[in-house]
């Protein structure tokens, strides 16, 4: 049987087209539809928007433009580079805890630069994904200042994400 | 002390196709060359369902490899089997409100166990040399078709891919290469095998590390099996490759959330208790949305694509669910 060439078609925030939702008997609000594409033009460099929740878990959708401040979470979190290129610092904070507690959920910002020994760096594209480990401080950088980056990141609900559903979904 | 084996009820090989009929409590299973035949009595009335062999199969294949997953595994409108976490409860007709309002529908529940054991043995004697039910329709032809033909257990007997934080991590699910025969998908040729740059400083090798999580899914040989790819506490990114038509509609027993990766998936929505339609989600790259969890859904992928389905493995939301005490979406939050 002769089938037509396969041509994987990914996403990028210069080419995206948001899917749409047909209504038959149901509500467009409940599936929470978003594009992180979309979401990224419109957020400030990194802002942390939420486009994903289940209960305290969340999926952010990252624009990744310059550098970002420091972070840290006392779990693992996992960055998936969707379009452009980042670049992932990582340091082995001293005293974790201090910043962000063992029971403290979601991204925590550090005031200033972190204290602890330089981990190392992870150069990443799209499709590629880094794990940031619990008790490191991470910062990401976009290198190209002409090319901006967009992360998803697997993390829990905290005081940095951003949530305006209104502004990204369908309603 | 050995292990027990678990007895299930079977037949001998049939002389006229082959295959062996199962038994599991008041639920009988049997094939031929083009049909499996699912037969229960309810109301003192035998019923009988019939389904293309193939599309049973590949029904079966993804509750065998799922462990029966969250919810509801529909083969169809009629059969299926929900997940009671520890126990597996098989259904016929009970969420179709033509059998339902009659009286028609039947259920029986099973320790899980001998509910996985029989559905494995009937995978195994059911599926022909050289037929795949995990692979793709152009993948795999019709050696469903016919008589009992050889086997194929190197295919039916694949695990679904789990890791424990992230794949490549020392102790953790290796990640697929040429060396472990995982070679990359013909439906992806142009996804890239490169890695990202990793640069650990002295002391930190097993810390420091990233992986090319797209060129990973291109190397999949299977659909609509999703593997576990990282890990935060409970929260499982569940990517996977999809191609033609999910073999089964999945009832939702949670709040399940799909992000498509590359190419566009069409999901048929339907009520979960009565299989009515209620919406059509067309997903395209870079788009998120959940799957509520009142519904069941159905996906329809005309290329390999890729999908990332993002669960909440908390086994505790079932009941809570059930208690009210979550919402089935999120349409409160705005």
């Amino acid at each position: 049987m002769a089938m037509t060439e396969f041509r994987t078609v990914f996403g990028s925030l210069k080419d995206y087209t948001k899917g749409e939702i047909e209504i038959i008997n149901d509500d467009r609000k409940n599936y929470a539809f978003s594009n992180m594409f979309e979401v990224a033009a419109t957020s400030a460099p990194y802002e942390r928007v939420v486009v994903g929740k289940n209960v305290e878990y969340v999926l952010e959708a990252i624009r990744a433009e310059g550098t970002s401040d420091w972070y840290t979470a006392a779990h693992d979190e996992f960055a998936l580079v969707m379009d452009g290129t980042v670049e992932l610092d990582l340091v082995k904070l001293d005293d974790p805890h201090s910043i962000a507690p063992p029971d403290k959920e979601g991204a925590v910002k550090l005031d200033g630069e972190p204290v602890g020994r330089k981990m190392g760096r992870i150069r990443m594209w799209r499709g590629h994904q880094a794990l940031l480990p619990t008790g490191a401080a991470y910062r990401f950088r976009a290198p190209d200042p002409d090319a901006v980056g967009v992360i998803l990141m697997q993390t829990i609900l905290g005081d940095e994400s951003v949530e305006k559903w209104s502004e990204i979904c369908y309603t | 002390m050995a292990a027990t084996a678990i007895e299930i009820g079977a037949s001998p090989a049939s002389n006229e196709t082959g295959y062996r009929s199962f038994e599991i409590g008041g639920f009988s299973f049997a094939r031929d060359e083009y049909f499996a035949y699912i037969t229960w009595t309810a109301k003192g009335q035998k019923l009988s369902h019939t389904m293309s062999a193939d599309a049973f199969l590949r029904a079966v294949m993804r509750a065998v490899a799922w462990g029966f997953f969250y919810g509801w595994i529909n083969f169809d409108a009629v059969f299926g089997t929900q997940q009671l976490y520890g126990r597996v409860k098989f259904f016929a007709g009970r969420y179709n409100p033509s059998y339902r309002d009659q009286g028609l529908d039947y259920e029986e529940i099973f320790e899980t166990p001998l509910a996985m054991e029989t559905f494995r043995t009937l995978l195994r004697d059911w599926t022909n040399d050289g037929y795949d039910p995990f692979a793709s329709p152009d993948e795999t032809g019709t050696g469903w078709i016919g008589k009992k033909n050889g086997d194929n257990n190197e295919a039916v007997d694949r695990e679904r891919e789990v890791c424990r934080r992230m794949p490549g991590l020392p102790g953790d699910a290796p990640l697929r290469t040429d060396d472990n025969r995982r070679p990359g998908h013909r439906a992806f040729p142009a996804a890239p095998p490169d890695q990202p740059e990793v640069y650990p400083e002295p002391g930190f090798a097993d810390e420091v590390h990233a992986h090319n999580l797209f060129g990973y899914l291109s190397r999949s040989d299977v659909t609509w099996n999703p593997s576990v790819s990282s890990v935060v506490k409970q929260s499982l990114f569940c990517p996977t490759t999809e191609e033609y038509i999910l073999p089964i509609k999945h009832g939702n027993d949670r709040m399940e959330w799909f992000v498509q990766l590359s190419d566009q998936i069409d999901w048929e929505i339907e009520d979960k208790e009565t299989g009515r339609p209620r919406a059509k989600v067309i997903m395209k790259a870079g788009d998120v949305a959940i799957m509520p969890a009142d519904i069941r859904h159905q996906g329809f992928s005309k290329k390999r694509s890729m999908l990332l389905v993002w669960e909440n493995g908390n086994p505790e939301l079932p009941a809570m669910y059930e208690r009210g005490e979550l919402p089935v979406n999120l349409s409160g939050e705005f």
